[in-house]
């Protein structure tokens, strides 16, 4: 056989170590080569070393090859060997490439060396230490010393990258290196050079992959073990053995249920809105009052959110005295201070039903084609566009009667006069704030467009009443008082609501809605509170998500696909699985999917076999090792580190619920119990209990330390499942002050000797059958193509959501949207543009009319002329 | 696929009856496998070598010291190069080499079917069905290979059956 080499190439050392154990059993004969000569004939790159056998094939591995030798000596492979060779080749050497590439290339040193290889060196350090082997796979020298030697000696024979307090991997390295066969290859390959005689060699490789695109991530990555430094391993310490007692400092109030734990005075709302157009027609369609509508939706929206457990401390509505009062007052400050405009709009009026008639109150005939039932906005024969006042023979359709056309006044928010205020405002809002990225763009888009007057009246019946002469058969427009709602709730909730509302100095105001509702949140309420110049508070954090899609497809509530919030407790899955799966996927930065196959695996891989398994471990070894009292614990420095990565964790966790990252701060709770997990694993309480004093000791510290992170994740996962979090609480006995609080640092909350409860599992299996039919039930996968629909979605299930109950500003966001793409078309028509331009507005148009026909929740109509009756 | 759940089809093919528990660690999710006598064993081939060995199929490691090298080596190449993040082009530099490397091979190590065929098999399953007729055409020894393994005894199981058109349509590409 031929052993192809290179100069200054790394593989060379194992390979040229290990080769000793094949002398004398075959012939082996040594060739240099250059570093970019293929010498294997069928691989694209060079790749050296490589061994050619005697049967013509190729070890182009280095691995592979140093193994081989050691077949030939008449060695066994076993599983600890080929684990190790398994984590060389995936985790060592991309780490290693990528330092060596910064040290002999580009010339670094120092952290920036050592940094990319020191996780791998600690877990080597740990490997030794915990085992108590010299060497890797156990009492003697063999193949996994070798291959890890001969890839880590170009760096670690430099004093400097061998880390002082990684001892085992010390003692292990000189070991080895002191070794003949290995002595000797050093010599072969560096010549005494050090690592710079590798130069020549790794300037020809391509850049380490492992290296690009690692330099434009700053994203925290889930580190499996995170470096820690001894100060952090020190501070953790002294924070545990503190106990409870050191109370953090308060601060602003952030994401509601979080916020609570971290004792921040709190105030958590949502409500309906109930005014409107929409309400109106939905209380005709069903034979309600508008009233007895609202009554009726809102205890349906609040059993909702009752059932998932989202703890609001008021979930009110609009349709109160407060919200009259409250909205009345702000538009007087508003008109005396010059913000409203008055305007005349003509409108068909019905003198029977004496009310203005919305569009789609009118049903005429065609002027286009003559046909007989068009519609007030759109005829559904022709496909073209209406303006309500051009139909001819127009009919009221609540009672048939003939409308006319009347001018109407109306009364306009002059956004234009407070647009600099605005600017003003978010100029030293936004900086620093976390308002979602989707929600400032939202807002700068429309700035950049110039804000026009918007319309603030409507000429309804079911609304707040307009105080103003002449405007008396008037109401406002819900998206001037929706928002409005939250200051009406909170006034419901307590008569100090002002200290809130008009508190801008000492409130922090968090508002969460999908992206949709930005411009009313963001900028309608904040122009209509600057202007009524009411030292009001005003959003300071405005966390919007995108959209939650269903399977591969959209949620249509019309073709019943998709689950809403009332069907989730029909499926027989607790509120908490769902909470954790919608947070889970919660459409952060980007849209998300909800998928029932992968909320299967979600449940049975993350909670029951991870978090669930954990806990549940934890607290079966207090109870049946220690007769249920939490054993004495004596930290070893590996506790202290696991201790110091707890830590590490919870405060990334702080830091990621503090920017309201709720999905990325559900991996930090995951984590915390996979380290634990894996803590048990290599600790084996198990079978220690049953050997020595000193084992059983051991396996008291472990088992004590366990049960102390269950209990830290039992708070962690209070905003997350608050029922899972409580069952813990009462399995563990958890003393009540530690129920409820969340610190920076991790603490002894179950000293030894404290008594826990009974423990049982926490999570049940989901089986394929069980989500399958649950599939069926609701639909999803494969959707009609030509139903592009846009049913939205807000996240609404979910906790810590500020959600005011969308329909209705949605609806209205839809019908803006509706006249604004008519406008388009119209203005297209009349400068006789190209008709495919035409027709490509007039699609978009039919669009928007669809899904406003959706969220309306009317049958769906096809502009074909197809006769709906 | 993920780790997990290929080494249950692995499990499954190797005719084992106890199905194991897989937990995953890290970013790039490494199975771990919690083994009854003694500590756990960490990443893919690592645990398919030992359920080989539970099996007593010892003879799908190798049998001479030749056969073990390679098949270790086709194992390392799966993990390393297959599972790395690999881009549309990565795939086609790979099946390249491969195509070449099987030319005169029946299996991975020339004649015997080894665990080597069996992951590279499962690993390549995702990238090989997404092939057009005129890649497989082109990727003619790893098309064969391919379409060797999947029709194998209890390998392919729950996954895809790939379709290999016999008679070659682009007589031009070669």
């Amino acid at each position: 056989m031929r052993l192809f080499v290179s100069e200054g190439a790394p593989g060379s050392l194992p390979v040229l170590a290990a080769a000793r154990r094949a002398q004398g059993r075959a012939e082996l004969l040594i060739s240099t080569v250059g570093p970019e000569e293929c010498v294997v004939p069928f691989l694209t790159q060079p790749k050296v070393p490589v061994l050619q056998l005697d049967n013509g094939n190729y070890l182009f591995s280095t691995s592979a090859i140093c193994r081989y030798f050691f077949l030939l000596s008449g060695w066994e492979q076993d599983d600890l060997t080929n684990q190790w060779l398994e984590w060389e080749a995936t985790e060592l050497q991309p780490a290693l490439s990528a330092a060596l590439y910064y040290l002999v290339v580009q010339g670094k040193k120092g952290e920036d060396v050592l940094g990319p290889v020191r996780r791998a060196l600690t877990h080597i350090d740990h490997s030794l230490s915990r085992r108590s082997c010299p060497f890797l796979a156990g009492e003697t020298e063999s193949l996994a010393d070798i291959v890890l030697w001969g890839a880590l000696y170009p760096l670690l024979q430099d004093p400097a990258y061998l880390p002082e307090e990684l001892g085992a991997l010390h003692s292990w390295f000189q070991t080895v290196s002191s070794q003949e066969p290995c002595q000797r290859a050093a010599e072969t390959v560096l010549k005494q050079q050090g690592v710079l005689a590798l130069r020549p060699y790794l300037q020809k490789q391509p850049q380490p992959s492992s290296l690009q695109g690692r330099a434009v991530s700053n994203e925290p990555e889930e580190e499996e073990l995170a470096t820690l430094s001894e100060e952090e391993i020190a501070m953790a310490v002294t924070a545990w053995e503190k106990g409870l007692g050191n109370l953090p400092p308060l601060r602003p109030p952030q994401n509601p249920v979080y916020s609570r734990l971290r004792q921040w005075n709190t105030l958590y709302l949502c409500g309906t809105d109930e005014y409107g157009t929409a309400t109106e027609t939905k209380a005709m369609e069903e034979g309600l009052t508008p009233q007895e509508i609202c009554d009726k939706y809102h205890a349906i929206h609040a059993d909702i959110y009752r059932w998932f457990n989202i703890s609001f401390d008021i979930f009110g509505r609009t349709t109160t005295p407060q919200q009259t009062k409250i909205t009345q007052d702000i538009f007087q400050r508003l008109f005396s201070r010059g913000f409203v405009l008055q305007d005349t709009v003509e409108q068909l009026r019905c003198e029977q039903c004496a009310r203005f008639l919305a569009d789609r109150f009118v049903e005429g005939v065609c002027p286009f084609c003559g046909y007989e039932e068009a519609r007030g906005d759109q005829c559904d024969k022709c496909g073209k566009l209406i303006n309500a006042t051009e139909l001819k023979k127009p009919q009221c359709k609540v009672c048939r009667s003939c409308p006319v056309v009347k001018s109407s006044q109306h009364l306009f928010l002059d956004l234009p006069k407070l647009e600099k205020r605005l600017e003003e405002w978010l100029e030293n809002t936004l900086p620093g704030s976390d308002w979602t990225p989707n929600a400032r763009f939202i807002i700068r888009s429309w700035l950049r467009d110039g804000l026009k007057p918007r319309c603030i009246t409507r000429d309804l019946k079911w609304g707040t009443p307009v105080p103003l002469e002449g405007f008396e058969d008037k109401v406002f427009y819900v998206w001037f008082d929706a928002t409005i709602g939250y200051l009406s709730i909170t006034a419901n909730y307590t008569d100090q609501w002002e200290r809130w509302w008009k508190n801008p100095e000492q409130v922090s105001l968090y508002q969460f809605m999908a992206k949709d509702n930005v411009p009313f949140h963001g900028l309608v309420f904040p122009c209509s509170a600057l202007g009524a110049e009411d030292n009001y508070t005003l959003v300071s954090h405005l966390i919007a998500t995108e959209y939650l899609n269903y399977e591969d497809g959209k949620f249509s509530k019309s073709r019943g696909v998709g689950v809403f919030g009332d069907m989730a407790q029909d499926t027989g899955i607790p509120a908490d699985i769902w909470r954790f799966y919608l947070l889970y996927i919660r459409p952060e930065g980007q849209d998300s999917a909800f998928s029932w196959t992968d909320m299967l695996l979600k449940n049975n891989s993350e909670l029951l076999n991870n978090l669930g398994n954990f806990i549940n471990r934890a607290g079966m070894f207090v109870s049946k090792f220690f007769g249920g009292y939490v054993p004495e614990m004596v930290l070893t420095s590996d506790d202290q580190r696991l201790l110091a990565h707890v830590t590490l964790e919870l405060q990334h966790y702080h830091q990621l619920l503090e920017k309201v990252r709720i999905r990325d701060a559900l991996r930090s709770i995951l984590t915390i119990s996979r380290h634990g997990n894996q803590y048990i694993q290599v600790n084996e309480p198990w079978k220690r209990i049953k050997g020595s004093e000193a084992d059983r000791q051991r396996a008291g510290t472990v088992t004590g330390l366990a049960v102390n992170i269950a209990a830290l994740l039992s708070v962690m996962l209070q905003p997350y499942m608050p029922t899972v979090s409580a069952t813990i609480q009462a399995q563990l006995q958890l003393p009540p002050p530690a129920c409820g609080i969340l610190l920076t640092n991790f603490l002894c909350t179950l000293p030894a000797g404290h008594l826990i409860g009974t423990v049982s599992p926490l999570f049940q299996k989901l089986e394929n059958d069980q989500i399958e039919s649950l599939r069926q039930r609701f639909g999803g996968g494969q959707l009609e193509e030509s139903l592009e629909l846009k049913a939205k979605v807000s996240s609404k299930p979910a906790v810590g959501e500020t959600v005011t109950a969308t329909g209705p500003q949605q609806i209205q966001v839809l019908m803006d949207e509706v006249t604004k793409q008519g406008n388009i078309v119209r203005e297209l028509k009349a400068q006789k543009a190209d008709k495919n331009q035409v027709a490509a507005e007039v699609a978009k148009l039919l669009d928007l009319k669809k899904q406003l026909a959706l969220a309306e929740g009317k049958p769906l109509e096809t502009p074909k002329g197809k006769k709906k009756k | 696929m993920a780790a997990a759940a290929e080494l249950t089809l692995l499990e499954k093919s190797l005719g084992l009856s106890k199905g194991n528990k897989y937990s995953a660690q890290g970013e790039r999710q490494i199975p771990v496998l919690q083994t009854n006598n003694g500590p756990s064993l960490t990443g893919l081939t690592t645990i398919a070598a030992h359920l080989v060995k539970q099996a007593n199929k010892e003879y799908l490691l190798g049998s001479t010291a030749e056969e073990k090298a390679i098949v270790q080596q086709w194992l390392e190449y799966r993990v390393t190069r297959v599972d790395g993040h690999s881009s549309k082009d990565d795939i086609r530099a790979l099946l390249k080499d491969l195509n070449s490397y099987l030319e005169d091979k029946v299996y991975l190590t020339g004649y015997n079917f080894t665990l080597a065929d069996i992951l590279l098999y499962y690993g390549l399953h995702r990238f090989i069905v997404d092939l057009t007729v005129q890649e497989k055409e082109k990727y003619l020894n790893v098309s064969r290979w391919f379409c060797h393994i999947q029709h194998y005894p209890g390998i392919r199981q729950h996954l895809s059956s790939v379709v290999f058109i016999k008679n070659r349509l682009y007589t031009n590409s070669h």
